[in-house]
């Protein structure tokens, strides 16, 4: 036996080790890393999910929605769970496209990456955020996954607030769309990277980006308990969100609507027409009323994921680009509507007031003429009598003077080149810094300006100048010998301002461009108090209980360098136009005997395409509360296109039926809403 | 060795009463006392981890209480027998555990968790023959090797290889299930038996470098699935592969570390309650311990392990008997074994393999057999003069 009691009592030492060793490996775990494992635990157990604040709405000036919320139950699946699925999660799509009653192929292409060579279908968004597959299920559908969560991992229907456009396609441009937020944008918003639940989205475009912190409120945060399938099994933690700002805007939604009626009606009275954009200011605040762009669409497209067949439609040419606000992005050459700055420069440069101008029909600028419209002389004018009738040549001369006292083609020390000057001084040429995003600049050309392009352009040109175009040869020889002579002129002498630049720059032809909003601003500090205003789409931003956070202010940004006097004899000028000038005849029947319109026509020739078509224009003329311009791109003459435009808004404004006849005004007293809607506790809109 | 009084004779049915009522005053109060704690632990463990998803959130517990109170009568009746008795028994309980074995192979048998161990009894019963087997061979290999050799203490080398024989047909018909663990386990208890018998340290050297050549025999000729290889080494780096054989150590070590010193308390575990570890409530039954008891009480239950262990190998020493002796020396081998692989597995020093927790886990099967082998533990010390 003293053998077997020496052996057991090996046994007991390796019992004895075996108790040590798993209390130091206990001691270890629990004790040493502890801590440790209590954080791992806590990621494992709970997942934050992010509760999206419900996004402001977006109202017109009397508290109208324009955007507002409308609440939706979507499924989301969470591609991260999928992949670690077996399969890439095959079996769980199957069964999610059976319930949604859809083919999985469907499914699989909405939750890809979108990247280079992956097209819509597919997700914009953070590939760690779930993806939302359906918008618009029904509460039966919903239920058939909540109920069976364990056989739909990473599948998730919640109920959800989605953007909804009450009238339709009005201001779809100005008001923007919201999107995916996309990895970059998380990465670079670091802040918010915390803040975005998959499903959230990030205003992508017009008021909804620019206004995006504000409208986005604060999303709350639930910190849930779940089990190893993921299913939710309590709650840790809950910090509602803070619902965002409402977005208060100084857009008439029915102002709004009617220009784009009468956009619609303009294009289609103009067969070549490509694009339109109207413009309808406040003169006394310059906050706009209605910023309108044809052709159009409705932005309800973009909630709950758009189609590669929508999109490609947006973005394609023969849609006519409708995602472009061409009121804010598009530029174009005036025409005579830029007289006013043309004039203001003359008077500017010591041309008298009270003098009397020569209008020949044609006008010999060096050795080139430059004809009228039709080449017609009108004889001896003031420049009222110029701005009214239209006359270029008085423009071509004082162009062609200024030109010349500046040294002509060979200029001495410091230009003045007045024109130019003036057309900056009412802030074309730069952006007017409206509240929206992605504003063009348009060009205000002049000597420096000319350098600059001949240094970027002329190893191109002297190119071209010696090689010709074979390829447009081809078609059109004629064309070609063009395009070579030009090539030519400009590899020579392109950085030369020529005296021709300076007249057609007179009458806002040549190298001008302009945006519609740009002239709206322009002509609202002309006949206003002179002073230039960055115009606003924003007016304040109230909680939805009503207080006011911010009022949004219009800033002044420049001043007109004329004397009340010389607006006051401008204003006067244009103040006829509409009765017994240029555009005369597109007011046929309008009562200018209750509401007189005055404004300048414009015609601008565009190489190889038609005329675009200007009307800038105010009302009353006595007391000026509107400012609206219209341009139809392609549209031919002022006259013929823009004007009639302008004249359906303004008849819908003060009320006035297509005979003179009164209707009811859509601003009873022919003014701007002036003060903000009263916005309840209740988030209901008193006026 | 005079403590005991007077030993009644056994002829009649009142003296086997009165003996069996001695018996119980001489009974090893403190290894007694140990396994009922771990009893009354273990099932506040099943309660805890089995109520959020079991029949009406009690079904398991009380049915876990049901196979402890049969546990306990086994125990008892095994405790009321007598060395002769256990000797004579030897060689049929352990052909019985044979053919249990050989019917999970027919297709009696069924699958559960991967491991083909099974035979259901109809009605939610279950039985698992592996488990009485290890009993089986306790006893057999205790009978084979009691006899020592003209004039020494050792085994004779024919009784060995007997013994050896006898503990392969067990092991082949574990292997065949598969079941990786239990087959350890008998290959311990064998090991346990030749040690505590006595054989020379040529044979234990030979049949170590045996184990050996046949570990890297399997590994080597590929005889094990890749899953098994997997499960078996994923505990050296749970990291490499978290969502798969390496998830049951990563959840298990979270569970347990985040109890930290006073655990959650009971119910208070999120790990638990999540069911992040997988056969919490028999494999892995440890860590709830070490969750919602936290250190104290993970230490506790490796405590009354130790306790259960050490009076066993006590009782061994004691008995005079060499029988009794290997029958005790081969059950601690075996408690201790399967003790010290499923706490090591939780705690990631041991490779996962499908072994309950002694007294403290679910399971019908291993809870009798473990109860018998207490209560043959409990005969063997009241009876330690007379075996």
């Amino acid at each position: 036996m003293g053998l077997m009691r020496g052996r057991l009592v090996v046994v007991q030492l390796l019992v004895v080790s075996m108790l040590a060793l798993l209390t130091v490996r206990l001691w270890q775990v629990q004790v040493v890393r502890g801590p440790e494992y209590v954080v791992a635990a806590t990621e494992t157990r709970t997942r934050d999910v992010v509760v999206p604040a419900v996004r402001g709405q977006i109202l017109d000036s009397t508290g109208r929605p324009l955007v507002r919320n409308r609440t939706t139950l979507v499924v989301s699946v969470d591609r991260t769970r999928l992949n670690r699925m077996e399969g890439n999660g095959k079996e769980v799509l199957e069964k999610l496209a059976a319930v949604l009653g859809r083919r999985p192929a469907e499914l699989r292409e909405r939750i890809r990456a979108c990247g280079p060579g992956v097209t819509r279908p597919c997700w914009p968004g953070s590939p760690y955020q779930p993806i939302p597959i359906d918008a618009d299920v029904t509460t039966r559908e919903a239920l058939q996954i909540l109920e069976r969560q364990e056989e739909f991992p990473g599948v998730t229907a919640e109920v959800q607030a989605v953007r909804e456009y009450p009238s339709r396609s009005a201001g779809a441009q100005a008001l923007g769309y919201l999107q995916p937020i996309t990895q970059e944008e998380l990465n670079r918003r670091d802040g918010l990277r915390a803040a975005f639940s998959g499903v959230d989205l990030v205003g992508r475009d017009g008021l909804e980006s620019v206004y995006d912190v504000s409208l986005r409120g604060t999303p709350g945060m639930r910190r849930v308990q779940v089990d190893r399938l993921g299913k939710v099994i309590g709650v840790e933690q809950h910090v509602s969100p803070v619902p965002g700002d409402t977005l208060i805007t100084s857009i008439d939604s029915r102002v709004q609507a009617t220009a784009e009626k009468a956009l619609a009606e303009a294009m289609k009275g103009a067969p070549t027409a490509d694009g339109a954009a109207a413009v309808v200011l406040d003169v006394k605040t310059s906050r706009v009323i209605a910023l309108a762009s044809a052709p159009t669409y409705d932005p309800a497209i973009w909630t709950g994921g758009i189609s590669e067949a929508q999109y490609q439609r947006l973005l394609s040419g023969k849609a006519g680009k409708p995602l472009v606000s061409r009121a804010i992005k598009g530029e174009f050459a005036p025409g005579s509507t830029f007289k006013v700055s043309s004039v203001a420069a003359m008077l500017k440069d010591g041309y008298p007031l009270h003098g009397q101008y020569d209008c020949p029909g044609s006008f010999m600028v060096g050795d080139r003429p430059f004809n009228n419209f039709r080449g017609i002389g009108l004889g001896t004018l003031t420049l009222h009598m110029a701005l009214v009738k239209s006359c270029d040549t008085i423009f071509y001369r004082a162009a062609y003077e200024q030109w010349l006292r500046d040294g002509g083609l060979n200029p001495k020390g410091r230009t003045k080149e007045p024109m130019a000057a003036m057309a900056r001084a009412y802030g074309f040429g730069r952006p007017t810094g409206i509240d929206l995003p992605g504003e063009s600049a348009g060009r205000i050309p002049d000597r420096a300006w000319k350098k600059t392009l001949w240094s970027a352009t002329k190893d191109t040109n002297c190119k071209r100048a010696r090689t010709g175009y074979p390829e447009v040869a081809r078609s059109s020889p004629s064309r070609a010998a063009f395009l070579k002579r030009l090539a030519y002129e400009n590899c020579l002498e392109g950085y030369q301002w020529r005296p021709g630049d300076a007249a057609n720059f007179s009458i806002g032809q040549g190298d001008v461009l302009v945006t519609p909003l740009q002239l709206a601003a322009a002509y609202a500090a002309l006949v206003g108090d002179g002073r230039l205003r960055s115009p606003r789409l924003g007016w304040a931003l109230v909680r939805p209980d009503g207080t006011k956070v911010k009022e949004i202010e219009v800033p002044v940004v420049g001043r007109l360098p004329l004397s009340p006097r010389e607006r006051a004899y401008i204003k006067g000028a244009l103040s006829e136009v509409a009765s017994d000038g240029t555009a005369a005849g597109a007011f046929v029947g309008f009562p200018m005997n209750k509401v007189k319109v005055g404004g300048k026509t414009g015609t601008a020739e565009v190489y190889g395409k038609a005329d675009t078509s200007w009307f800038a224009s105010f009302a009353p003329t006595d007391k000026p509360q509107f400012v609206i311009v219209a341009m139809v791109s392609q549209g031919g003459m002022g006259a013929q296109t823009a004007a009639p435009a302008v004249r359906k808004i303004y008849e819908g404004i003060f009320g006035f039926k297509p005979d003179g006849k009164p209707a009811s005004p859509i601003l009873p007293g022919g003014r701007p809403v002036r003060a903000l809607p009263v916005i309840a506790k209740d988030g209901t809109v008193a006026r | 060795m005079n403590r005991v009084a007077a030993v009644p004779p056994r002829t009649s049915l009142a003296g086997r009463t009165v003996a069996a009522a001695a018996a119980v005053g001489r009974m090893d109060g403190v290894m007694l006392v140990a396994v009922a704690a771990l009893g009354v632990i273990g099932t506040m463990l099943v309660w805890s981890s089995t109520r959020t998803w079991a029949a009406g959130s009690t079904g398991l517990v009380k049915k876990h209480v049901l196979n402890l109170v049969i546990g306990a009568v086994l125990a008892g009746t095994a405790a009321m027998l007598d060395h002769r008795t256990l000797r004579t028994f030897a060689p049929l309980v352990y052909g019985v555990t044979l053919i249990g074995l050989l019917l999970v192979i027919t297709p009696l048998g069924s699958t559960v968790n991967g491991a083909h161990s099974w035979i259901m009894l109809g009605g939610g019963f279950a039985f698992q023959p592996s488990e009485f087997a290890k009993l089986g061979l306790v006893l057999m290999l205790a009978m084979l090797l009691a006899q020592p050799a003209r004039g020494t203490d050792r085994p004779r080398s024919f009784d060995v290889v007997i013994a050896l024989v006898v503990a392969a047909f067990t092991m082949g018909l574990v292997m065949l299930q598969p079941d990786l663990g239990t087959t350890m386990v008998i290959g311990v208890i064998t090991a346990g038996a030749i040690v505590v018998a006595g054989a020379r340290k040529r044979w234990i050297g030979g049949l170590t470098l045996g184990v050996l050549g046949a570990g890297a025999a399997v590994w080597f000729l590929d005889i094990l699935e890749p899953y098994q290889i997997a499960r078996f080494t994923a505990f050296l780096n749970p990291a490499s592969d978290p969502r798969g054989v390496g998830y049951n150590s990563t959840q298990s070590l979270i569970a347990i570390g985040s109890g930290e010193v006073f655990g959650k308390g009971l119910f208070g575990g999120g790990q638990t309650t999540g069911r992040f570890v997988p056969e919490q409530h028999t494999d892995f039954i440890f860590t709830v311990a070490g969750e919602e008891f936290g250190f104290l009480g993970s230490v506790t239950v490796v405590a009354l392990l130790g306790v259960i262990l050490l009076r066993g190998v006590r009782i061994a020493r004691e008995c005079e008997d060499r029988f009794g002796a290997l029958a005790a020396g081969s059950i601690v081998c075996w408690l201790a074994f399967q003790s010290f692989v499923n706490i090591g597995m939780t705690v990631g020093i041991m490779p996962i393999t499908g072994l309950p927790l002694p007294f403290v886990s679910y399971g019908g099967t291993a809870t009798f057999a473990n109860m018998i082998a207490f209560g043959i533990l409990q005969a063997i010390h009241m009876r330690r003069q007379s075996f």
